[in-house]
């Protein structure tokens, strides 16, 4: 009898590792189909431009060899194949190509205005979900009342609204008229001498080295954007509170804390949200995605110099390295906080573990 | 017991919520009723609908509507005048064009964008999505990587290198924004092709001797339509914001066509002192895009009650 369990024991454990492989494999597929996807989209796109590129650095002028041996020199004479062959080489070892606009390495570039953008991501989310979560709990308990009707045309208002434009409003208003906020761009340039970030992330650098004047200033820089991407977010993470937590509050163990005289703050806070929580952890995460599409056009607004300031900037300029370098950065780090919430959905509900 | 045969008035209120329909006629009219009745109780999702069909009638009788031309306008008298001068209601540009007439005329932009898209995605989302979810095995594995590729780019993002791509322009902007809005209709459409895939009915028709494709297209597309239309236009507001988008960073629609976006951006110059420039279009954008989402909500709920409320 002992033997007949251990051995069901080990065929158990064996299927469930192997099942573990199998997960493991499916996953890796698809993360290398989708970069590589990533990579023929970005490739595709360059090669549909209008612009020659030999044109660009010769100019048209030149003599018909000089073209050609450019022309050579590119690798523009390669097939397709062996070109988008020598681009994913390039791209996955980190050269992007060198930006007309800047002249620096397309990724030197990125690396250094993509903490600004991450920065205002970051206080964005926060402020999204700090409010957002609370007002999804209160328009699912009350669902159907005046509460629940405000929230959500808060929520259908920021699905609505054209980002850049309720951005140059909030700066007429703000800036202009109440003066409670700065002008446009990240730190004055009082302290862009005094102050010398290490990490590239401002408010993190300016507390760290003690220098709160600059805190107080940067907080007058980002609170418009932050507040404005935070507003985008709320509106997505309280819609989607609302919906998890009414599909929970429909669930029977909420009968069975009711009928234990529990609290219905109780019920509420720490039954019914812990359970909405793990889908939210996902919901979270895929609104921090959306706030990186969403700082290109507010970083235009606000002249915050991020990712989505660099993409724009470039485009007016034809600089297509940059802009598809931006475009394959943002693509993968959408990537890889999709994987991330896959992830932490997996670690945090055990019932996608079970089987 | 037999019930004796009423002969109910045809097109009255008993006849449509009959449920023995003596005609096919009858009970789709009479379905068709149902969910009307189910709409129309959102109070919200009706003013969507007003919303929009006003846009449609704006759009339709621009020439009329307008008081003034949207591309021309009295440069020598009529420059940047506020909101309520007399005969500009809504003030002019810098152009001294009249805001109010260029907003009645980007109306037929708007429309031009949405219908469009609507038109360039909505099929290749069906199309894909049931086909992958029909045929299954290689074909759907490879179908749904491709799909998940595109959803893996930020759609703003995307439209951005394409247009950057292959120039500015509206056309552009809108064959832009079709590339990077068809996936989402694909999952949709598959995922209900996989629900009724093995059900009876399809069975039954395969029996006949029905072709996958007559299969697909007659039996199987459908029923998918309720779903991705309700997607459709909840996915409009998008599209107007992503083309509003475009149009403001200047790869849209290029003056001196009244775009809304770009009507933004013209305005951003005076933001300070001539707020209205800029602030009227927004408002303009703001409500046609929430009379979307309005109705795409009613729609939700009309057509898909388990997803009600949520």
């Amino acid at each position: 009898m002992t033997l007949t369990d251990t051995t069901v024991a080990t065929r158990r454990n064996r299927r469930r590792a192997s099942s573990f492989a199998a997960s493991v494999l499916r996953f890796a597929v698809t993360v290398v189909t989708t970069i590589f996807g990533l990579l023929l989209v970005t490739f595709f796109i360059g090669r549909v431009v209008p612009i020659d590129p030999v044109l660009a650095i010769v100019g048209d002028r030149a003599p018909a060899h000089l073209y050609e041996r450019t022309r050579i020199e590119l690798g523009l004479n390669l097939p397709l194949y062996q070109q988008f062959w020598i681009y994913s080489k390039q791209a996955l070892s980190g050269d992007l190509g060198t930006s007309v606009l800047t002249s620096n390495p397309v990724l030197e570039d990125i690396k250094r205005v993509f903490p600004a953008t991450m920065e205002l991501a970051t206080i964005g989310t926060l402020i999204g979900a700090i409010l957002g979560i609370p007002l999804g709990v209160l328009a699912a308990v009350k669902r159907g009342s005046v509460a629940d009707q405000i929230v959500r045309v808060i929520g259908l208002i920021g699905y609505s609204v054209p980002i850049f434009w309720l951005g140059l409003l909030a700066l007429v208003l703000f800036y202009a008229q109440l003066r409670w906020v700065a002008f446009p761009g990240r730190v004055d340039i009082v302290y862009e001498y005094s102050f010398s970030p290490q990490t590239g992330f401002y408010l993190l650098d300016a507390a760290m080295q003690g220098q709160w004047d600059v805190v107080g200033d940067l907080f007058r820089h980002i609170a418009l954007p932050g507040a404005l991407l935070g507003y985008f977010s709320l509106a997505y993470i309280s819609r989607m509170t609302r919906s998890f937590m009414l599909n929970e509050l429909s669930q029977e163990y909420i009968v069975a804390a009711r009928a234990k005289g529990l609290s219905e703050a109780r019920i509420i806070w720490f039954h019914a949200l812990r359970n909405a929580a793990v889908p939210l952890v996902t919901v979270i995460a895929l609104s921090y995605a959306n706030l990186l599409e969403g700082s290109v056009l507010t970083e235009t607004i606000f002249s915050w110099p991020g990712l989505g300031l660099y993409i724009t900037n470039s485009l007016q300029n034809a600089d297509m390295n940059a802009v598809l370098g931006g475009t394959l950065v943002i693509g993968s780090v959408f990537v890889g906080i999709n994987i991330f919430s896959d992830l932490l959905y997996r670690t945090l509900d055990p019932r996608t573990r079970s089987r | 017991m037999s019930i004796p045969e009423i002969a109910l008035k045809p097109y009255s209120r008993a006849w449509l919520l009959s449920d023995r329909p003596a005609s096919r006629q009858q009970a789709r009219l009479g379905r068709a009723y149902i969910i009307w009745r189910r709409f129309a109780e959102n109070r919200l999702a009706l003013v969507g609908l007003g919303i929009l069909i006003l846009l449609l009638v704006v759009a339709a009788l621009a020439d009329v509507l307008a008081p003034y031309d949207p591309v021309v306008g009295d440069l020598r008298n009529a420059r940047l005048l506020p909101p309520g001068t007399a005969g500009y209601l809504l003030g002019t540009d810098d152009q001294g064009r009249d805001i109010l007439s260029r907003l009645i005329y980007g109306s037929r932009l708007t429309l031009l964008v949405v219908v469009l898209v609507a038109i360039i995605a909505a099929p290749i989302g069906l199309i894909v999505g049931t086909a992958s979810g029909y045929a299954g095995g290689w074909l759907d594995a490879v179908l749904m990587r491709i799909t998940d590729i595109f959803l893996a780019f930020p759609k703003l993002v995307l439209a951005l290198a394409l247009v950057a791509a292959l120039g500015p322009g509206i056309e552009n902007a809108i064959l832009a924004i079709a590339v990077t809005s068809w996936p989402p209709y694909a999952r949709i459409a598959r995922a209900e092709t996989l629900t009724f895939r093995n059900s009876e009915f399809i069975a039954a028709v395969k029996l006949m001797g029905a072709s996958p494709l007559r299969i697909i297209i007659r039996h199987v597309m459908p029923l998918c339509l309720s779903s991705l239309i309700v997607r459709v236009t909840l996915d409009m507001a998008g599209i107007i914001l992503t083309a509003a988008g475009l149009g403001f960073l200047g790869l849209g629609a290029q003056p001196p066509l009244p775009e809304w976006g770009a009507m933004i951006a013209s305005g951003r110059r005076f933001i300070l002192d001539q707020w209205w420039v800029a602030a009227m279009p927004g408002v303009a954008i703001l409500v046609v895009s929430l009379g979307f989402n309005l109705l795409g909500d009613g729609l939700r709920d009309a057509l898909d009650p388990k997803e009600a409320g949520q």
